[in-house]
């Protein structure tokens, strides 16, 4: 583990923890301005978390301990995934060669647990649920893997602290395509795992076409709530990891890092909030198609690269 | 040391006879089986930690054959899950065979397995290794067929008993070769005579790869796993596939250690073979409705991800890419050991619940884990440990290939970065669709509503059956928390493969220990933060309402356990996905008129190789044999004569 200054460690940590839910509320403004409404406020989700966590649960009476068990290791995991991504230059807290095989590993879990918890209910809204997920993750898996390998393969570093701390605007001048496309790969996957269009609708309610809504559905209460922040921190780590790559401006000094970093965030939000007013959902068939084409993107960018 | 092998391989040879001819014999060779294994331990750990070899020579009377063993770091290794799973699964088959109705024979077998298995690893010539490989696929064979009354059981056995036979002849092939260029069968006299890497020597890597290959599972030759499993009782897939199968393993990396260098090509086609098997296996498994079979498939998956860890690290000794050899063979071998107790824990599990709820078929099991509570926390713990999620032992493993490939891929030419990337994209994949599969397995038997009225019935297994499997589920979690640690055995096995120095390896080995310790400490984050949760959820909820219900339907009055997703309907996107390969068949009958009563639909997935592969082939074969029928009449004055006329045609030539 790479020792660090403490208290900028935690400040940036901080951050994470406080802001996640704010990138939800930035996304549904964008839609809102596109649709020409007003849409609901910045800090909604911060506010149906609030309530979620003060009320009781109704739980299914088919369900047992994996139900349960359900909501608090996926967000165990994703805040985990918090101490392994570095956030606005600064190494992560927990650092090592390989770390990123054990974020994507931190995703499965979080995956395993949350469909078993949504078969434990016995529904087949949530085992339909349950099982397009396993799917589309499959292919987005290698899809994260061969980006991560080229960019492991460009900054000559193993652990994700040393490969972002090393994306430089020098790398970017050497490598401009290859970046491009790993960037494309990465935006597909950010986008299928965090359940937004073109892969899944969050805002509907037609339980037959949704992914990730579906599977909670049994879910109330504080077990909700969870998993709403759950998400919201998944989308910060994934998020990150693309923020991390476009702006890498670090250490001017820390404030306008950790600012500059905080900015990349929001506008990432407003480009999802851009391309779910302008998208529609795909056809559940045509998914994969994407995410094997994000894998191709990977291989392409890896290509470009050895042969340059 | 050896005394204490002999005597164990002693102690499970008489025990097993006594099984034979006494009322109470299964007991005795249980007792047998379980007293052995410590005393086997005993050497084995005495190898692993000190990296020191014991030898042992006995005269024996068999022209070309030495009695000679020897348990060196290696075969220590292999050793390990001989001695442990066995025990294990003999507790549990003792009370599984009971309630099937005795077997008592069956033991002898069992005892024979596990000690042609223990003299098999430690043969140090290839006279002796051979016939200890023959007693073990025979024994396995006796094993398979152990509940003969059942067609299906008596054709499984024979596909067995062919493709062992054929795999067996490659290996005969194989040391006919060797021992032609060493003038001797003694394994360290191939080891001396030098084979450098020739088209001579890509023969025998070819010949290794198949033959040990039908053994372990290698995609195409795999075919024989599928079968075998289903039809064996549980106790005895669980040793077959956890142990059995990794002998195979076992074969071919001995064999590497013969070569004084590996081609680049031989490591390309370890990881083409690796990445072939690991996809296919875990297709195949996805889209089977009998766990068994499911199981059966995985061990092809997990077979491949052994040989993409084996080429990993043949890649690096072969460039001269000293921490991708030395992390991509630990990697490899660990998940031997790793496989072999989350799969043992699994066919235990399928067991369980075959005998206590039922139907094999996933589609009418369900609710088990209310019925079976620590049947079901065992199996949920392999399920996620051969899913590969952290913090289990299946993702230990899997991290160090990883680690190999990835940093392959940076320090790598052009070739290399092809080869690891495609090694790190394929065991990527894997990853994602086993966990597909076995949220498949576990959410549909254990959890939701039982689908049947036996799995309504089903209750608690036996505690000898239920203890074995906990057992085995606490290994997949101490494994992964004595990573670090385990991986120092590796500094005694890795020089003889990577051809490095003791030294040069342990140092890339600390490394390695340096990231297995990151891992531990996020995989500690998470259980502390889970903990956490788990009591601010009670805090939180403490005094409010917690109201329980039914599964929210819609607002449909009568919800049925029949309207749940089945194993079927949950892989069907992954099975239309790669419709293409896996050809499976739907048969459906749908609902029709403006009344419709009745409809159904069954899906079916053939293994495709051996109905595009060996079923022709073996037509074929068949067929031209059928032009020799006429030398067959039955009559036994002309068989006579055939005798006859081979001896006069055998003192010819002698006398020529």
């Amino acid at each position: 583990m790479i020792p660090v200054t403490t208290q900028m460690a935690l400040l940036r940590l901080a951050a994470a923890f406080v802001l996640a839910p704010l990138l939800f509320g930035v996304i549904n403004r964008t839609q809102a301005l596109f649709a020409g409404r007003k849409g609901p406020p910045l800090l909604q989700m911060y506010f149906d978390i609030a309530k979620l966590m003060r009320k009781g649960t109704v739980i299914s009476r088919t369900t047992t301990w994996v139900f349960r068990l359900g909501p608090i290791v996926g967000l165990s995991c994703v805040a985990t995934g918090c101490l392994l991504v570095p956030f606005a230059g600064l190494p992560a807290p927990i650092s090592f060669p390989g770390d990123f095989v054990v974020l994507v590993a931190l995703l499965a879990l979080m995956r395993f647990f949350t469909v078993s918890a949504a078969l434990d209910t016995g529904s087949s809204f949530e085992g339909m649920g349950a099982s397009r997920e396993v799917q589309f993750s499959a292919l987005a898996e290698p899809a994260l893997l061969v980006s991560f390998a080229v960019l492991a393969r460009q900054t000559s570093a193993l652990s994700l602290s040393e490969m972002f701390g090393q994306v430089s605007v020098i790398f970017w001048q050497q490598a401009a395509p290859s970046f491009i496309l790993v960037l494309a790969a990465l935006f597909i996957v950010f986008l299928a795992e965090n359940a937004r269009i073109p892969f899944d609708d969050p805002n509907t309610h037609l339980e037959l076409t949704m992914v990730h809504e579906v599977m909670v559905l049994d879910h109330g209460g504080p077990d909700l709530g969870f998993i709403l922040y759950g998400s919201a921190l998944k989308m910060w780590i994934l998020g990150a990891l693309i923020v991390n790559i476009v702006i890498p401006i670090h250490e001017i000094s820390v404030w306008p890092d950790i600012f500059l970093f905080i900015v990349g965030m929001l506008l990432l939000a407003v480009a999802v909030g851009v391309v779910e007013s302008v998208m529609a959902r795909l056809r559940l068939l045509h998914v994969p198609q994407l995410l094997v084409g994000a894998v191709g993107l990977a291989i392409l960018a890896l290509m470009l690269m050895l042969g340059a | 040391m050896m005394t204490f092998f002999l005597s164990s391989v002693s102690l499970l040879m008489a025990t097993g006879l006594a099984a034979l001819f006494s009322r109470k014999g299964s007991l005795i060779a249980v007792a047998g089986c379980i007293l052995a294994a410590i005393l086997g331990l005993i050497p084995v750990l005495a190898s692993l930690f000190t990296s020191a070899a014991f030898t042992l020579r006995i005269g024996w009377n068999v022209p070309f054959g030495a009695f000679s063993l020897e348990i060196d770091p290696l075969s220590a290794f292999f050793l390990l899950p001989v001695f442990l799973l066995s025990p294990l699964a003999a507790l549990y088959g003792q009370a599984y065979l009971q309630n099937q109705g005795g077997h008592a024979k069956s033991w002898f077998f069992w005892n024979s397995l596990v000690a042609s298995m223990a003299v098999l690893v430690a043969a140090r010539n290839a006279v002796l290794f051979l016939v200890a490989w023959e007693i073990m696929s025979l024994c396995s064979f006796f094993l398979v067929v152990c509940e003969h009354r059942h067609a299906e059981s008596r054709r499984a056995g024979w596909i067995y008993l062919v493709s062992t036979h054929l795999g067996t002849a490659f290996i005969v092939a194989l040391f006919l070769l060797l021992g032609n260029s060493a003038h001797s069968f003694d394994f360290n006299e191939f080891i001396r005579s030098g084979i450098v890497s020739s088209p001579a020597a890509t023969l025998l890597f070819f010949l290794s790869v198949v033959g040990f290959g039908t053994k372990a599972g290698f995609v195409p030759f795999h075919v024989w796993l599928p079968e075998a499993h289903p039809a064996a009782p549980s106790h005895v897939s669980a040793l077959m596939s956890g142990v059995m199968i990794k002998m195979g393993i076992y074969g071919l990396v001995r064999t590497l250690t013969f070569f004084n260098a590996y081609p680049f090509s031989w490591a390309a086609v370890l990881i083409a073979v690796g990445a072939l098997s690991g996809i296919l296996g875990v297709l195949f498994a996805i889209a089977q409705h009998d766990v068994k079979r499911l199981l059966a498939y995985h061990s092809v998956e997990n077979i491949g991800i052994i040989t993409l860890g084996l080429g990993t690290g043949l890649l690096g000794t072969s460039l001269q890419l000293p921490f991708v050899a030395v992390i991509g063979f630990a990697g490899g071998l660990l998940h031997v050991l790793n496989h072999a107790v989350f799969k043992s824990l699994l066919f235990l599990g399928a067991g369980a619940v075959a005998l206590r709820a039922g139907p094999r078929d996933m589609d009418r099991l369900g609710g088990l884990l209310k019925r079976m509570p620590r049947t079901g926390i065992a199996f949920f713990i392999g399920a996620a440990a051969i899913a590969g999620v952290p913090p289990l032992n299946g993702f230990v493993s899997e991290l160090l290939i990883f680690y190999a490939g990835f940093d392959g891929i940076v320090a790598g030419s052009v070739p290399v970065v092809a080869a690891t990337v495609a090694a790190v994209a394929a065991l990527g994949l894997i990853g994602g669709l086993a966990v597909a599969c076995f949220t498949k397995v576990f959410g549909i038997v254990f959890l939701g509503e039982p689908r049947s009225r036996e799995a309504e019935q089903a209750h608690e297994a036996d505690a000898l059956m239920t203890v074995p499997m906990l057992v085995l589920a606490s290994l997949c979690g101490i494994i992964a928390l004595a990573s670090p640690l385990i991986l120092r055995v590796f500094k005694g096995i890795l020089p003889g493969l990577t051809h490095l120095s003791a030294a040069e390896c342990s140092f890339r080995l600390d490394r390695a220990a340096h990231t297995l310790e990151g891992f531990l400490a996020a995989a500690a984050a998470v259980i502390v933060m889970a903990t956490a949760l788990v009591w601010a959820r009670r805090r939180l909820l403490s005094g409010r309402s917690q109201t329980v219900v039914v599964t929210w339907d819609c607002g449909y009055v009568k919800p049925s356990a029949s309207m749940q997703y089945t194993s079927s309907s949950f892989a069907q996107p992954l099975v239309d996905l790669f419709g293409s390969i896996l050809r499976t068949h739907k048969h459906l009958e749908a609902p029709a008129g403006h009344f419709p009563s009745i409809g159904s639909m069954r899906t079916h997935t053939a293994d495709i190789f051996r109905r595009l592969l060996f079923d022709p082939l073996f037509a074929a074969v068949q067929h031209a044999l059928i032009m020799g029928h006429f030398l067959q009449h039955g009559r036994i004055h002309l068989y006579v004569l055939y005798i006859a006329l081979t001896l006069l045609i055998l003192l010819a030539v002698k006398l020529q």
